[in-house]
């Protein structure tokens, strides 16, 4: 059947359950309702080619992984799991829900086989994830790729370019979404609704309210489509907030990039090896302070708070093929002052900074990314505490970097039972929610490497199942 | 696109694969990518006969179009392996002029028509069209001897171009450096040739004719190139038994070279009409621009390669087996005149390809 062509059937109440959004929870979501025998219809607000959001920029996702006999080494343990999340975030405020999504995790990897999903070794560069996270083939969107079809196959409905502007929702329980189709607004009755439409990060009229003037010059690293609506309209509804409003998470990215879905290809790799400057010419953080996995996601933050959020890295010709090669080409000068020239920065402080820190580094040689080597300055504010090496063999060059976010924080709360929570401490009887809008209930701060995925595979299997559970007693 | 822009071009979508990696389980071209930080054109065709076209990058990649970095890495490939295919064949003119199909199919259909009214003037109508049975039946029609040169002639102008292409090929993609490889890395390569290890799309299959992996694909391949060299058998102890032991055709139905014959060419006609048909329904986008016309041209000849040397075996008692013989042999011709100017020529430059890598 082919919802397209029977546009009366969706006002009579045509389906059980409807998933809002089209990405890993959602799909997941619509996956397991319907093994449980639920009609589904999934409404994705982007067009086919940008299905699926920011799952299209994943590209592993983190698993408990019991020992196989083979050697324990490779196991990774449920506590070790909870410790290594509890690390990045402090205590989860749904400590429950994060041990029994850590718990569940264990058994994603053969449930994303049975519907699809094919695997690869860890990519080269990432060994240090071996063990924790597995890596599906191709990535993100190869992923979604295989659960649509997967999922259309199972006789879930897909509907495209479906913007669900709204929920109706009658004392405490969901009547009908309002769907926007070719501007024209239509109703959509089901008896429950999944909501997994990721958080604002695309909202850059929210973002401002947040951050001012300054998240003019964020750069939002995945999909356009993750503006909030169905969240603002459940918290404007009654539904209970979690998590830090203003909270976000970024990366340092090439200021170059779009200003949306540049994803993965637009993150620099390059700060340990050289300095960071701001617009004015001068340092503002340890570029060395800790092994780059762990630091790799403070620096957007860092940047967000310098002038006009914006920052320079500079390597020089000793380093330059040290990293990652980067997709935009650096900007390259043979001299410090036509480098500062060229990236707009004020020559005589620049310089200064530059002299100042090789003074500090003089004589340190033969960094060692593979640890903490200790190569530090000395008597430097602020100091870099390893890999400080001078930047003095030209040609120079200078990477300018903006925040790039990857996501927020701020979503709804749910019960054990993956219900939306009103203010009153009440569930919605029949509003379930998974993935990106319920990940504050588990993850308040930082991030740990491909967790997101995690989160929104065992949320949208339970809210799947729960939601096909209600729908059919 | 012109020569400088397209190699311009697949170095821009190459670095922002470099910067991605996401499809590195795919295909060795990744793993290849991962070892260089620039592309030159040399590197960029090296890569380019090293794809396989399964197209499972294609649509894994968030940046495929409309998005704006427009990563078409299947097609962008394609178009600089076309351009490979032209500027390594001998003489580079005439491999110019094969770019055009019209051009390509003329050619192709003449090399057959001379074949075709030679053989009539030289036959004349009365042998043509009379039934020959038994020993050097077929040589009654057209005599041995313009077989035998015929054949050496077209067989030895082949040889000649694919070495001269293999030669700049191997110079070009080692950026004129010399280098050798091991004996290992050979037969590796010869391995991963016959068994088509990289049209698995890492595992599931190839992603063709549209975003759905499936072996089909590769096995529709594996039985035209599986085919060829069954034909190729057949012809090789057919020259053995007339030439050796002085048995002229036709042989036996049970003979080696009627078997070898038979099931290549079945094979290879199965084969052909399977990739046809795909390469009709698959997708344009992640298609090069004019790889398909090239790709089609070869697959019809080999198809009609086949079909008519199996008419001949079904027919080889009737009057009409002169006709279709003489036909046949002009198919053969053809295939032989554009081999080094067509797609076929990507025997030598993929396995030339798999070669290094497996070197590298």
């Amino acid at each position: 059947m082919d919802v397209r062509r029977l546009p009366s059937l969706i006002e009579e109440r045509a389906f059980d359950i409807l998933v809002v959004g089209g990405g890993n929870a959602a799909l997941c979501a619509a996956m397991a309702a319907r093994e449980r025998g639920a009609s589904v219809l999934l409404l994705e607000r982007a067009p086919e080619h940008m299905r699926a959001g920011n799952t299209r920029h994943t590209r592993n996702i983190r698993c408990v992984r019991v020992a196989d006999g083979s050697g324990s080494s490779r196991a990774y343990s449920e506590d070790e799991f909870l410790e290594d999340l509890m690390q990045v975030t402090g205590s989860p405020p749904n400590l429950d829900l994060a041990r029994r999504t850590i718990r569940e995790s264990r058994w994603l990897p053969q449930w994303m086989s049975e519907h699809g999903i094919s695997w690869q070794e860890p990519l080269a560069g990432t060994l240090n994830l071996g063990r924790t996270n597995r890596w599906f083939l191709g990535g993100g969107k190869a992923l979604a790729n295989a659960y649509y079809q997967q999922a259309m196959e199972m006789g879930v409905h897909v509907r495209y370019d479906a913007f669900v502007e709204d929920l109706v929702i009658e004392s405490g329980k969901f009547q009908a979404a309002v769907i926007n189709v070719a501007s024209a607004q239509r109703k959509i009755g089901a008896r429950a609704v999944v909501v997994a439409t990721g958080g604002f990060e695309a909202n850059l009229a929210w973002l401002k309210r947040l951050w001012g003037a300054a998240a003019d010059n964020f750069i939002v690293r995945g999909t356009p489509y993750n503006d909030g609506t169905l969240l603002a309209k459940l918290l404007e509804k009654g539904a209970s907030p979690i998590g830090d409003p203003k909270g976000f998470h970024a990366v340092a990215v090439d200021a170059r990039a779009p200003k949306f879905d540049g994803g993965i290809v637009t993150r620099l790799d390059a700060i340990p090896f050289g300095i960071v400057v701001n617009s004015q010419g001068r340092r503002f953080y340890d570029e060395g302070e800790n092994i780059w996995p762990k630091r790799y996601a403070s620096w957007g933050r860092l940047i967000a708070e310098q002038p006009d959020q914006t920052a320079y890295c500079i390597v020089d010709s000793k380093t330059i093929h040290s990293f990652l090669p980067p997709m935009y080409k650096p900007f390259c000068a043979d001299t410090i002052q036509a480098l500062a020239k060229m990236l707009s920065v004020d020559t005589n402080v620049f310089s200064q900074t530059v002299e100042d820190f090789n003074r500090a580094t003089a004589g340190n040689a033969n960094l060692r990314m593979e640890r903490l080597d200790g190569l530090s300055s000395r008597e430097l504010q602020p100091p870099k505490s390893n890999w400080a090496v001078p930047i003095d063999a030209p040609p120079f060059y200078g990477l300018p970097l903006r925040p790039g976010i990857t996501f927020t924080y701020m979503g709804v709360t749910i019960d054990d039972q993956s219900r939306v929570v009103e203010k009153t401490g009440r569930p919605f009887t029949n509003i379930f929610a998974a993935g990106e809008i319920m990940s504050g209930n588990i993850l308040t701060k930082g991030y740990l490497a491909g967790f997101g995925l995690t989160i929104g595979s065992v949320s949208g299997k339970l809210a799947g199942e729960e939601a096909a559970n209600y729908a059919r007693s | 696109m012109p020569v400088l822009e397209l190699f311009q071009e697949a170095n821009r979508q190459l670095t922002i694969c470099n910067s991605c990696r996401y499809c590195e389980g795919y295909c060795p071209v990744f793993r290849a990518i991962e070892t260089r930080r620039d592309f030159a054109s040399g590197d960029v065709q090296y890569l380019a006969n090293l794809c396989h076209d399964c197209r499972a990058c294609y649509y894994a990649c968030m940046y495929a179009p409309p998005h704006e970095f427009a990563i078409n890495i299947p097609k962008i490939l394609a178009d600089a392996r076309a351009e490979s295919y032209r500027r390594w064949s001998w003489p580079e003119s005439l491999s110019r002029a094969f770019d055009h199909r019209f051009v390509e199919a003329a050619l192709a259909f003449m090399a057959w028509a001379v074949v075709v009214l030679l053989s009539v003037t030289i036959v004349g109508k009365d042998r043509m069209f009379t039934r020959h049975l038994g020993s050097g039946a077929f040589y009654q029609v057209i005599p041995y001897v313009a077989v035998v040169i015929g054949g050496m002639v077209l067989f030895f102008y082949w040889t000649c171009v694919w070495v001269i292409g293999g030669v700049r090929f191997w110079s070009e993609a080692n950026n004129h450096a010399p280098q050798l490889s091991s004996l290992t890395s050979v037969v590796g390569a010869i391995a991963d040739a016959l068994s088509l290890n990289y049209l698995k799309g890492g595992g599931p299959g190839c992603y063709y004719p549209k975003d759905r992996p499936s072996s089909v694909r590769r096995i529709y391949h594996s039985l035209t190139a599986w085919g060829f060299l069954s034909a190729l058998m057949s012809t090789s102890l057919a020259a053995i038994y007339q030439d050796v032991f002085h048995w002229l055709p036709p042989f036996r139905l049970v003979s080696a070279p009627v078997l070898f014959g038979t099931a290549g060419g079945v094979a290879m006609t199965i084969g052909t009409v399977g990739l046809i048909w795909f390469k009709l329904k698959s997708d344009d986008v992640p298609a090069g621009g004019v790889a398909p016309a090239m790709d089609y041209m070869f697959l019809a000849m080999l198809c009609m390669t086949s079909l008519s040397g199996l008419f001949t075996l079904v027919f080889r008692s009737a009057s009409a087996m002169g006709t279709i013989l003489v036909i046949h042999l002009g198919f053969v011709a053809a295939l032989f005149i554009t081999a080094p100017y067509g797609k076929f020529v990507h025997v030598v430059y993929r396995f030339l390809a798999l070669v290094k890598y497996r070197t590298e």
